[in-house]
């Protein structure tokens, strides 16, 4: 899925719940996967589809990483840009797509 | 750029119209009024058309009810057929700076279908940061995501 990426990474409920948690402040892996009903690897691997997709940014803190959100919102901005990108593209694929109709119509 | 340790991806969207290059270009560029949604603008009058000015350097904006144009960006490239790239200068408050500089990049490909392939891409995001309005837009959006999750959701059918 190339489109709403941001928005591909934050459809999932733990997903959601991990990035949730990391906007009340930064947290390691380890604390991030207490009280989750998933395993560790499986929120590292949350963590990986949210970082691809601009949401969340990890640095090291001593043998282990912490995680937080960007801190400026532009992962906030990015998808909202996204969605309103589909939205405008498609009425332009409409628009294109319209005019070719009901004019002199048929391609040779 | 102080603290921003993240540089979004870009935006990129990649679809087919069913049209030739040249009317793909031209319902962009010269129909931009026609198709942009009436919903998105800038400042406190409704928007009654938006414009792309046809060259490298022309003006992109909105005009509005109050007999206002607001401006958006400009033309960075100017290829006809093929590509137009703009400047979006608009920043996460939708203000207008012109110190901003995020580029909209818009390649129209022929195919052998006589289709037209479209790569759009929407670069620079992490400019956005470089605003201090970045920082209140946040505080702003916070509250929407559950819209736009909403929105989301409803878009693909969950």
């Amino acid at each position: 899925m190339t489109n709403a990426l941001a928005f591909a990474a934050l459809a999932d409920p733990t997903r959601r719940e991990v990035f949730e948690r990391l906007a009340g402040g930064p947290l390691p892996v380890g604390e991030l996967a207490r009280g989750l009903p998933v395993s560790r690897p499986a929120v590292s691997q949350h963590l990986k589809v949210l970082k691809e997709a601009g949401l969340v940014t990890d640095r090291p803190d001593g043998t282990r990483r912490v995680y937080q959100i960007d801190p400026q919102g532009l992962g906030q901005i990015r998808a909202w840009l996204d969605r309103f990108w589909d939205e405008a593209l498609e009425a332009f694929k409409a628009e294109v797509e319209r005019d070719q109709d009901t004019e002199t119509g048929d391609k040779p | 750029m102080s603290q921003a340790t993240i540089k979004p991806a870009a935006i990129r969207k990649t679809f087919t119209l069913r049209a030739a290059p040249e009317r793909a270009f031209q319902v962009f560029t010269a129909g931009f009024g026609g198709w942009w949604p009436r919903t998105h603008y800038v400042g406190p009058s409704p928007l009654t058309g938006a414009v792309i000015e046809p060259r490298e350097g022309g003006r992109w904006y909105g005009e509005h009810e109050d007999g206002v144009e607001r401006l958006w960006g400009d033309v960075l490239t100017w290829d006809p057929p093929r590509r137009v790239v703009l400047a979006w200068r608009l920043n996460a408050e939708f203000a207008y700076d012109p110190d901003l500089l995020t580029e909209v990049d818009v390649r129209f490909t022929a195919l052998d279908s006589g289709e037209t392939r479209v790569d759009f891409e929407h670069r620079g995001l992490e400019r956005f940061g470089d605003s201090e309005a970045a920082v209140r837009t946040l505080t702003m959006m916070d509250g929407g995501w559950d819209l736009i999750l909403g929105n989301f959701k409803t878009a693909t059918g969950e």
